[in-house]
């Protein structure tokens, strides 16, 4: 027969349009923005400030090891809010109906969502670093600075794939509720508000396996501060998070598909 | 040419329940076709199974002669679906930018929204619009890309009736532009005005396919009830009814001559009590569309 000739929209714009609205639905909910920008910024005030001069270890303040810690929960809370939430909410109203009818490929839409999620991430981080120089008088290196932000980006993308599977197995009305059930006790039980040493000890003896102790043990190395192990056997652990939440997001998307749209 | 749109014995079953049993048509390039049926009828399903929302248990869906969830395909296609959901903290003209961005030879912006009507309404957050202006966004999002296909499921559900009178202007808009537009209905006076061909689905089957104007003749317009003693089946032969049925004393008789009927009653001298003459409803009208297929 004929030439197929292919007529489709070219992906660049449609992956700029798609982010930027990405981006819009969670900057215009207060809920999620306002939030994800103030709350470490909160923490680090009541928290951090206060003793932020104070060494607890021989080169390290409180105040750059209570940083370490707000940045991992910053992004990682950011990454499982915006990804759990939007996509919870988004197949409650069944935005994924329409979208699905649409010629625009699925992996613009998760594309869209990882780089949306990501620079959340990098605007609460933007806004948490002043804040612990200007008023927690946290001094360090640039390239301490530089190596802190690049960690924690990318030690994030495993909480990418958690907030996906959480966005896809609970209901729009459930997901707030189910992520702050897991993710506020494993913050505690990780230590990223208060030392390990203070929890209880049953706490502390599951502790050293939860996926946002690794992540914090890379936040709390960058700033100098001593950690378990080492910190490839950080990376490779939160990798192994990573490919699990990741295998699970896929199960549930999978399931999904197979209710909805078969 | 391939059709544009195209099922092949298609069946659909959801679990236990069958959805389609079996459904051919054709729907050429520029045919502008309704398919009307009571709800469950399997509307939605067979336009769910043309644009790959849904796979068929047997048979077959295509697309513009192409597998339904092709994205060649969907890119000359618009949809409009029923209780699909957009974002709400989006403004209206940052959604059609959006929905735009996804076809390769889209109208522009101002266009879209004009040809829904939404001018003033194009710097409001989606959830500010009224359910009315809700749907006419839909609406916008669907012919946004200028689509030679155009698929409206249940248009005008839930509008009132200047909203319906002045949406179904708009889409007769759209149709003057001489493309493929595909929409479900249970109005037969929506299916009339718009479309020059009705499929009629009912209980997952095609019961009829034929011009508006037939489809208007074949269906009854009035229901005629009454009761009466002893009466058979046999003395309403001959009257111009589209179906009958006899339920211990009462009567009950689709038609479009009530007055015919009446008098033909009368001179045979049937003692009649309760009579009751009202405006048939949908059900009714596939009754007597199912009847008149099954007595041929």
């Amino acid at each position: 027969m004929a030439v197929t000739t292919v007529h489709r929209a070219s992906l660049a714009p449609m992956l700029r349009l798609q982010t930027w609205a990405e981006f819009l639905k969670l900057w215009r909910v207060p809920a999620f923005s306002v939030t994800s920008l103030f709350l470490p910024v909160m923490f680090y005030a009541f928290i951090g400030i206060g003793q932020s001069s104070q060494k607890i270890f021989p080169h390290v303040t409180f105040g750059a090891y209570f940083l370490g810690s707000m940045a991992v929960y910053a992004v990682a809370n950011v990454m499982i809010f915006s990804f759990g939430i939007s996509v919870a909410t988004e197949r409650g109203m069944k935005m994924d109906v329409l979208m699905r009818a649409t010629p625009m490929p699925p992996l613009v839409y998760l594309l869209s969502k990882c780089i949306t999620a990501l620079f959340f991430a990098a605007l609460t981080l933007a806004v948490l670093f002043p804040f612990a120089y200007i008023a927690g008088g946290v001094r360090l290196d640039a390239s301490v600075w530089v190596t802190l932000a690049s960690r924690v980006l990318l030690g994030s993308i495993p909480f990418i794939a958690l907030g996906f599977a959480i966005g896809y197995l609970s209901g729009p009305n459930s997901a707030v509720a189910v992520i702050n059930l897991i993710y506020l006790p494993t913050a505690f039980a990780s230590g990223l508000f208060f030392p390990k040493q203070l929890l209880p000890s049953f706490i502390q003896s599951i502790a050293p396996y939860l996926p946002l102790h690794f992540f914090g043990q890379l936040g709390w190395d960058a700033v100098g501060a001593p950690t378990d192990g080492s910190v490839t056997t950080d990376w490779l652990y939160l990798a192994a998070y990573g490919v699990f939440f990741f295998l699970v997001a896929l199960w549930a998307y999978r399931r999904e598909e197979s209710r909805k749209f078969s | 040419m391939p059709p544009a749109a195209q099922l092949i014995d298609a069946t659909k079953k959801y679990g236990a329940v069958e959805a389609l049993k079996g459904i051919s048509l054709d729907i050429e390039v520029g045919e502008v076709v309704a398919m009307l049926g009571p709800n469950g009828a399997g509307k939605t399903t067979s336009i769910s199974l043309l644009l790959g929302l849904r796979k068929p248990t047997t048979g077959k869906a295509l697309l513009l002669g192409l597998k339904p969830d092709d994205l060649n395909a969907r890119s000359r296609v618009g949809v409009m679906l029923q209780e699909s959901g957009i974002p709400s903290m989006l403004k209206v003209r940052e959604i059609v930018d959006l929905f735009r961005s996804y076809y390769p030879k889209p109208m522009t912006r101002d266009r879209a929204i004009a040809m829904a009507g939404l001018e003033e309404k194009s710097n409001a957050l989606v959830k500010e619009l009224s359910g009315g202006q809700q749907q006419r966004l839909y609406f916008a999002l669907a012919v946004c890309g200028d689509p030679d296909v155009l698929f409206l499921d249940e248009p005008t559900v839930g509008m009132d009736v200047e909203g319906r009178r002045s949406f179904i202007e708009r889409i007769a808009e759209f149709i003057q532009m001489g493309r493929t537009v595909v929409l479900t209905t249970h109005y037969l006076e929506e299916a009339d005005q718009l479309a020059k061909r009705v499929i009629v689905i009912d209980r997952g089957m095609v019961i009829a396919d034929a011009s508006p104007q037939e489809i208007k003749s074949r269906v009854a317009g009035k229901r005629v009830r009454f009761a009466a003693a002893a009466l058979t089946e046999k003395d309403l032969e001959g009257l111009p009814v589209t179906a009958s049925t006899i339920v211990q004393n009462t009567v009950q008789l689709l038609t479009n001559q009530p007055e015919a009927v009446l008098r033909e009653l009368f001179r045979r001298g049937i003692e009649i009590s309760d009579l009751e003459v009202s405006g048939a409803d949908l059900e009714d009208a596939f009754i007597s569309l199912t009847t008149h297929k099954a007595t041929g």
